[in-house]
């Protein structure tokens, strides 16, 4: 598979490592008062879905840009890659 | 001898004679033959046995698709078993050898197979051989494995090399046939970026194997004109004797090109194949068609081929199977087999065309509506039985037959990303669907166009579609005129009635055989591919599925495309593993990573151990020293008494800056690093965000926004990894930047109570490192020998008063070996990891055995240290009440109460009294090893409630290897438990 890469362009994805589900993203907050709930939830459910999934991939053999990356798990095209940071930022992380 | 059924024609070079042996017998043939065709001309149709029944057989097609004739090629370690003799081109001295017969071809054993056929029909094995269990693997298995089969293996090492190559392009097109070349034209006098590939030697497909001129010269002529053109062509790379693997995701195309197949043995510095990596923007998929059989009574004798393969072996290597030969087709295009073979003076028996209107197509006799219901000749064929379209039998003597029934486009690459082909009943056959691989177009036969003409223009055509859709100008082409005979056939494809009318001549399969597994109720076509196993093995079924499928749609009362396809996966064709390999074999199978004082090392004659890339010495044996123990035990004892040298540079070693480097260390770290002051180190316990302890280090803080963080060796870079993702996706607001600097300082740990004397004589004057000035955990950036940086840790895995420097790394082999010169005088020693694993175990460190991906800090004894005032990674999922149980496991040592016996890690742990069973389980010993300081061999590991045991004597058990004895449990602090020594 080809990822471009918002900075580099076309690269290899062996160049990549698999994390999985963006939802990594959206860590629950530790103070709110079902916190367990939450982490149990954010650490262990995933939706795998057959067909479009947004993921994570790291640039280990290259920037060490960690980006999302929207792929159809069927087909295995690619609709969108971005960097993991602005999207974080876009959706609010604070700190 | 002599070669009787070579040809006037063709394109051999009769100037380059060539020797080479098969079955122990040599044999003459010219360059441009291949294995086939040389044994052809020399009147060899026999060629090898069948895998089932072993019934002799001879080659059947001309081309990569061959189920038959599978030789084993050349002999020592370069013997390649399962090689077609169709595609293995001739070399002077080649030697090939026939496969799966015993004592010979000729007189082969196991033919007696063929007897019993009647009970080795499909499904036989399971059917069989399924009782008593037991007996399968020790004894069916065995003997099958012996009796079926193709070629044998050396068991020797490839003595060959491969490599891997990437390749980029506009445009690759696949097949240099008349389709190809005609697009290969037109892109690249466009000027695109042009990779054309074929899988042959020689470039123009049937071009080559045609009499048909085109334009005004012949058909190989036009292709060898155009080939020399597009290699003139600086933007074209032309690659012959390529094989286009698979068609993978978003234009990447495997692709294995045989360097060196053609040679006795690779010229030197040369690869025998190179796998290519090929990123394109399109490809144009120009691979033409088979021809595919026709099923009737006992259709495998040495001598029945495709008709396409005898023509091609009569017009481009000017052999024949025999001298007198028949036809068998459904179709127009066997005619042109019979005409051709005529026009070479070989005699043409008959024409048997299973149609009313059968053309007539020569002066030799043409059999219309007529039927082969039969045929004569053990080891090679003699003659036909014909039945007529009046009802009578006709016997007609032949040698050879060719046979047709008609021409499938090959669709496979354009399946590989789950297309799913179309029936064409005009020309019955598949051809690609409307579903291609990302940027695939296709063009010619391989599209159903099957006149020449038709082809040229396709290809054409659809090279300036491409042209077009990159922005290249596309000038006109002026395309030859040539063959452009309609396509004229009625669909047969067996014979009614026959018994044995073989479909899939690799994997012995029968017309018979799919009707059984049609009676068993296996309709789906995976199924019976499966059960029959029809279309397996390395030919994957290219001559044998469509026939197949159509016997299983006419049983079922269906129509081919209901019955549809099996899937079609890579590799198109078999592929060497070497080749898949490439470099990564042996000791290059993946980087060595060596420290900086290896060479030292290795000057003193250690004893090296990987730790996973890296290598370390293990241990530095001394003369007189007979066994590992004795240098390990000296190692330990001596850093103890006075000082020793290791080592740690694999240590991970990360470097976190910016004003948010402590709150980013509190969110990786579960204890708290805020508060940490300048020119101090700190223990730091990594969690997973699951609660499960990650991995442990240290963290020095050399200013306010500035950290170093080392990891264990083996996760340096998950670790690393793990903490780019806390960085930019959980705090992308965070001021902080990381970077990981392990190859960056060699690092050595100096420890024992003359560590501090050994090491003044080292760092410059300037830098006080006595205890008061640089007290146990201080850090500091130093130098050492007049003036180079350095970095000081005062830090201890062994316990002893203990040091890390650091310098950069091209210093490391003049630092080790300046610390080895300073240590002299306190009789300092060098110690490898074997000494470090044991001191770090007598001192209760935790290691990699104990973070073991299971064990939480509580664990590991350090539930406090997860920081309740604070978020960190791990911190909530910590707290989950299965991690915290009344009876969690602690981690304790222990001790053999009769201090001869040994404590090795793995083993279980059990109450004394109660039973040994995994319900009564309560823990196991992590890490062990002799202590030279105790004088016993000792162990820590994991308890459940084990630091409220402490005394206890419980047992030690390994079922495996029939340990049971008594162990003490201890505090894991086996020596200086109150730390007096590193605070010295």
């Amino acid at each position: 598979m080809i990822i471009h890469h918002p900075i580099l362009g076309p690269r290899d994805s062996a160049e990549f490592t698999y994390l999985g589900d963006a939802n990594l993203i959206h860590r629950p907050d530790w103070q709110a008062e079902d916190a367990l709930a939450q982490f149990t939830d954010y650490g262990y459910q995933r939706k795998n879905p057959a067909g479009v999934h947004r993921e994570l991939w790291f640039h280990e053999q290259g920037d060490r840009s960690w980006l999302v990356v929207t792929r159809n798990t069927v087909t295995h095209e690619i609709t969108k890659v971005e960097l993991a940071r602005d999207v974080a930022r876009a959706e609010g992380r604070d700190t | 001898m002599t070669q009787v059924n070579r040809l006037s024609g063709g394109l051999i070079d009769r100037n380059a004679p060539l020797s080479f042996r098969f079955d122990g017998k040599t044999y003459q043939g010219h360059k441009g033959d291949t294995l086939a065709s040389a044994l052809l001309a020399n009147g060899v149709r026999l060629m090898g046995r069948s895998f089932k029944y072993h019934r002799p057989r001879g080659v059947m097609t001309a081309g990569s698709e061959e189920p038959n004739a599978l030789v084993e090629l050349r002999s020592g370690a370069a013997q390649e078993p399962n090689t077609r003799a169709t595609t293995a081109e001739l070399f002077d001295g080649l030697e090939a050898n026939s496969q799966n017969r015993w004592p010979s071809l000729a007189w082969d054993a196991l033919a007696i197979n063929d007897t019993f056929s009647n009970f080795l029909t499909a499904g036989f094995y399971y059917k069989t051989f399924m009782w008593p269990r037991a007996f399968w693997e020790k004894l069916y298995e065995p003997i099958i494995r012996k009796a079926a089969g193709l070629g044998s293996i050396s068991f020797e090492p490839d003595p060959d090399q491969y490599d891997k190559g990437f390749r980029h392009c506009d445009l690759l097109i696949i097949g240099a046939g008349p389709t190809g070349l005609a697009a290969a034209l037109t892109a690249g006098r466009a000027g695109l970026d042009v990779i054309l590939a074929d899988e042959d030697f020689a470039l123009g497909g049937r071009l080559n194997a045609e009499q048909f001129d085109v334009g005004d010269q012949s058909g190989a002529h036009w292709a060898a004109n155009t080939v020399a053109e597009l290699a003139s062509l600086p933007n074209v790379r032309v690659m012959a004797r390529t094989s286009i693997l698979g068609a993978f995701d978003h234009g990447i195309y495997g692709a294995v090109e045989r360097v060196s197949d053609h040679l006795a043995r690779p010229e030197a510095g040369k690869p025998r194949q190179i796998l290519w990596r090929i990123y394109t923007k399109r490809a144009l998929l120009c691979a033409g068609a088979m021809e595919r059989p026709i099923g009737f009574e006992n259709n495998d004798r040495p001598g029945i081929m495709l008709a396409s393969a005898m023509r091609a072996y009569a017009n481009r290597w000017a052999a024949t199977p025999a001298q007198e030969i028949a036809v068998f087709t459904n179709n127009d295009d066997g005619h042109r087999t019979a005409a051709d073979l005529a026009a070479k003076g070989v005699t043409v028996a008959a024409v048997i065309d299973t149609r009313e209107n059968a053309p007539k197509t020569g002066s030799y006799e043409v059999l219309a509506g007529a039927e082969i219901t039969g045929t004569q000749g053990r080891l090679g064929l003699r003659s036909v039985d014909v039945k007529m379209a009046n009802g009578q039998t006709r016997r007609i003597a032949c040698g050879a037959l060719g046979v047709s029934g008609g021409w499938n486009p090959n669709v496979h690459l354009t399946c590989h990303q789950r297309g799913k082909p179309e029936w064409r009943e005009d020309i019955a056959g598949f051809v690609p669907g409307a579903v291609l691989p990302q940027g695939m177009s296709v063009a010619g036969a391989a599209q159903g166009i099957f006149p020449t003409a038709a082809c040229m223009m396709s290809g054409a055509e659809a090279a300036t579609d491409i042209c077009a859709d990159l922005g290249a100008p596309t000038p006109a082409i002026d395309l030859p005129s040539t063959e452009d005979a309609p396509v004229n056939i009625t669909p047969f494809w067996h014979v009614q009635g026959a018994k044995r009318a073989w479909l899939d001549q690799q994997n012995d399969v029968t017309a018979k055989d799919v009707k059984l597994a049609h009676q068993e109720n296996f309709v789906s076509v995976e199924h019976l591919k499966r059960y029959t196993t029809l279309g397996m093995a390395t030919d994957q079924g290219k001559t044998s599925n469509i026939p197949g499928l159509a016997i299983m749609a006419e049983l079922s009362g269906k129509q081919i495309p209901q019955v549809g396809t099996t899937i079609f996966r890579p590799p198109y064709t078999p592929t060497a593993i070497g080749a898949l390999a490439g470099r990564s074999r042996d000791e290059d199978f993946r980087p060595t990573r060596k420290t900086p004082s290896h060479v030292w090392a290795e000057e003193q004659g250690a004893q090296f151990v990987e730790v996973g890339m890296w290598l370390r010495a293990q241990y530095f044996p001394r003369p007189g020293e007979t066994h590992w123990r004795q240098s390990v035990d000296r190692e330990v004892l001596q850093t103890r008494n006075s000082v020793g040298i290791c080592d740690v540079t694999t240590l991970g070693k990360i470097d976190v800056q910016g004003a948010d480097a402590a709150a980013f260390l509190n969110k990786i770290y579960a204890n708290g690093f805020a508060k940490l002051p300048v020119g101090k180190v700190r223990y730091g316990l990594m969690l997973r965000e699951d609660g499960i302890a990650m991995d442990d280090g240290t963290a020095a803080r050399f200013a306010e926004d500035h950290f170093v963080v080392t990891t264990t060796t083996a996760n340096a870079v998950p670790v690393y990894r793990h903490m780019e993702f806390v960085r930019q996706c959980l705090f992308p607001n965070m001021d902080v930047q990381l970077i990981s600097t392990t190859e960056a300082w060699a690092q050595f740990s100096v420890a024992g109570p003359n560590a501090r004397k050994l090491l003044q004589k080292v760092v410059d004057a300037e830098h006080d490192i006595s205890n008061e000035a640089f007290p146990y955990m201080a850090c500091g950036q130093i130098t050492v020998a007049n003036g180079l940086r350095a970095r000081l840790f005062r830090i201890s895995f062994s316990g002893e008063l203990a040091y890390e420097i650091a310098v950069p790394t091209r210093y490391g082999d003049a630092m080790i070996r300046k610390l080895v010169e300073a240590g002299k005088e306190f009789d300092a020693v060098v110690y490898g990891t074997e000494a470090l694993g044991v001191m770090r175990i007598e001192k209760g460190h935790a290691a990699g055995n104990e973070l073991n991906g299971t064990t939480t800090a509580l664990n590991l004894g350090m539930g406090r240290m997860v920081s309740k005032k604070k978020d960190s990674i791990g911190s909530t999922l910590s707290e989950r009440d299965g991690l915290n149980t009344e009876d969690a496991l602690k981690l304790v040592g222990f001790k053999p109460v009769d201090t001869e016996h040994p404590v090795p890690a793995g083993a279980h742990l059990m109450t004394k009294g109660d039973p040994v069973n995994a319900a009564h389980d309560q823990g196991y010993i992590t890490s062990a090893c002799y202590s030279p300081n105790l004088g016993c061999h000792i162990g820590i590991g994991y308890l459940k409630s084990g630091d409220t045991r402490l005394g206890e004597v419980v047992r030690l058990v390994s079922p495996l290897t029939g340990l049971d004895h008594d162990v003490e449990v201890v505090s894991a602090h086996f020596v200086d438990p109150e730390g007096e020594r590193l605070r010295a």
